[in-house]
């Protein structure tokens, strides 16, 4: 089964600062694989050199059998990958259901506004409140939401549950759970490897610039040695 | 006579007039710089050479073309904007990635090489432009004379300015905008097309510039020089505003200009100036501007 998105050799810069080195993944269509590695590793460079958002790269990606390095970043997400930063990127100056509507559909079967507003009725309460009035779990729901809304079919996803409460990192696992019974592909970053657990089928750990460990979510308690000593947990 | 603190009713009344046409001027400016400067960070200096062109497509038209007033409304504003979409694409968009000093003196360098150009071939002195038929004549209110074309001035940028604060604020188009101000990697990551939109958005700007130009030749002359003397004051407009702020640039806009003109009536000495002490005092007590959020 070929994958749905390949990275191969994936080399990147910030100015002269070469952080990534030669970054190998896959990731299968329905698949949902987690990076995980310590602060400054290179997770979130990886996602967006994916994405296209950090254009000094060299390797390989693709994506549904498209080459990616060519393209311009506003083709990527059409191409039908969506970004969800770990900051979040609420704009202010937009209202909830504005940053809800923002980004442009991509493909069909995306979720619908009705769809979204029963998985997150929060948001429907406060569609009319500027965006960054929300809560930081608020934020990280409407971030999520308004990629549901574009049909993308992979979802590079940020640390969704930083700096967020048990509660409510809790309600975005049960999301992302909805997301893979309706067959999402999702690369996810995350330190928390217990929230993961609950939702990936494969790791990658990662350290200084590449993969230095690939398992599938089986093998997790075989690995914990290996984990805490490279998460320092 | 009627008389207000001390000055005729009529004197007053014909000093605000005088205050709201060129706050009008200024508001259709600073609108279109504050769009610039809030999407592209560039501080469009040639906006006043923008504005003077406008003016000359109206007069180019009718003498050479024979298109009149009314078609020069729409017709000059399409071209400024072409060519400014054309000036951005090629020359402008290159220098997003670099200081934005280097934006603002390619810009300054632009009004100077277009102003030089048009002073060349048509020399500083002011041509005049008859206002349409339909707007010429006075009505009379009572209380003065309103002459028809400028409370046409009044009205038809007080629509434009609505209309560009709705098409920002109200629309999907507008929400791209205000977005890509904030984040505009995040807004192309979505996969809005942001170079196409900071072309758009400067071909806006410079159209809303026009279209005040060409609103501005009947009343003014047209003159190679007509923006650079306008501009100085349309930055102070934007400054007490706060960069950035659209609703800002325009109340500011007005503002200014009826404070200006009754600054005439009350103290002439310093009702070229007032704009600029205003500046000031705006700088030392809110330095975001009056409408600006702070940074």
């Amino acid at each position: 089964m070929s994958a749905l998105l390949s990275v191969e050799n994936l080399q990147a810069w910030y100015g002269e600062s070469h952080v990534l080195h030669g970054v190998n993944l896959h990731v299968n269509q329905g698949e949902m694989i987690c990076i995980l590695g310590r602060n400054g590793m290179g997770k979130t460079t990886t996602l967006r050199s994916i994405m296209g958002i950090l254009r000094k790269r060299s390797g390989k990606i693709s994506f549904a059998g498209q080459d990616m390095m060519a393209l311009p970043l506003h083709k990527t997400a059409r191409a039908g990958l969506g970004f969800i930063p770990e900051e979040r990127g609420i704009f202010a100056s937009l209202s909830v259901e504005e940053n809800l509507m923002l980004p442009p559909k991509v493909a069909e079967g995306g979720m619908s506004v009705e769809e979204i507003y029963t998985l997150f009725p929060n948001l429907k309460e406060r569609r009319n409140s500027p965006g960054t009035k929300l809560s930081g779990g608020e934020q990280q729901m409407l971030a999520l939401a308004r990629i549901l809304r574009t049909g993308a079919r992979c979802l590079l996803l940020d640390e969704p549950t930083e700096g967020l409460a048990p509660v409510i990192i809790q309600a975005i696992g049960d999301v992302l759970v909805q997301l893979k019974a309706r067959g999402m592909t999702v690369v996810l970053v995350e330190q928390n490897f217990r929230f993961a657990a609950k939702v990936a089928d494969r790791f990658y750990l990662m350290d200084h610039g590449k993969m230095v460990a690939e398992f599938p979510v089986a093998e997790l308690p075989n690995r914990m040695d290996l984990l805490h000593r490279e998460l320092g947990v | 006579m009627t008389m207000i603190f001390g000055v005729p009713l009529q004197a007053l009344m014909g000093q605000l007039l005088v205050g709201l046409i060129n706050g009008s001027f200024y508001a259709l400016l600073s609108l279109g710089l504050a769009i610039i400067f809030g999407l592209l960070r560039v501080i469009n200096f040639a906006h006043g050479a923008q504005y003077m062109l406008g003016a000359f497509a109206a007069l180019l038209l009718l003498t050479v073309g024979g298109v009149n007033y009314w078609f020069a409304l729409i017709l000059a504003p399409l071209i400024v904007g072409l060519f400014a979409a054309v000036i951005e694409r090629t020359m402008l968009s290159r220098l997003y990635k670099l200081d934005p000093l280097y934006g603002l003196l390619f810009t300054f360098g632009l009004a100077l090489a277009i102003e030089g150009t048009f002073r060349y071939f048509y020399g500083a002195s002011g041509k005049p432009y008859a206002p349409p038929p339909q707007l010429t004549g006075a009505v009379n209110l009572g209380f003065m004379f309103l002459p028809v074309y400028r409370g046409w001035v009044v009205i038809a940028s007080l629509a434009v300015c609505i209309a560009s604060w709705v098409l920002i604020e109200k629309t999907k188009l507008g929400a791209y905008l205000r977005a890509a101000t904030e984040n505009p990697v995040l807004v192309q990551a979505f996969g809005v097309n942001v170079p196409l939109l900071l072309t758009l958005t400067y071909a806006l700007g410079a159209g809303l510039a026009a279209f005040a130009g060409v609103l501005a030749a009947p009343v003014y002359q047209v003159s190679p020089l007509m923006g650079s003397n306008l501009i100085i004051i349309v930055f102070a407009v934007v400054v007490v505003g706060g960069m950035g702020s659209i609703l800002g640039a325009i109340v500011t806009g007005y503002l200014l200009g009826v404070v200006e003109g009754l600054t005439k009536v009350f103290y002439p000495e310093a009702s070229n100036i007032v704009i600029f002490v205003i500046m000031a005092i705006v700088l030392i007590l809110r330095p975001a501007g009056l409408f600006g959020k702070e940074a």
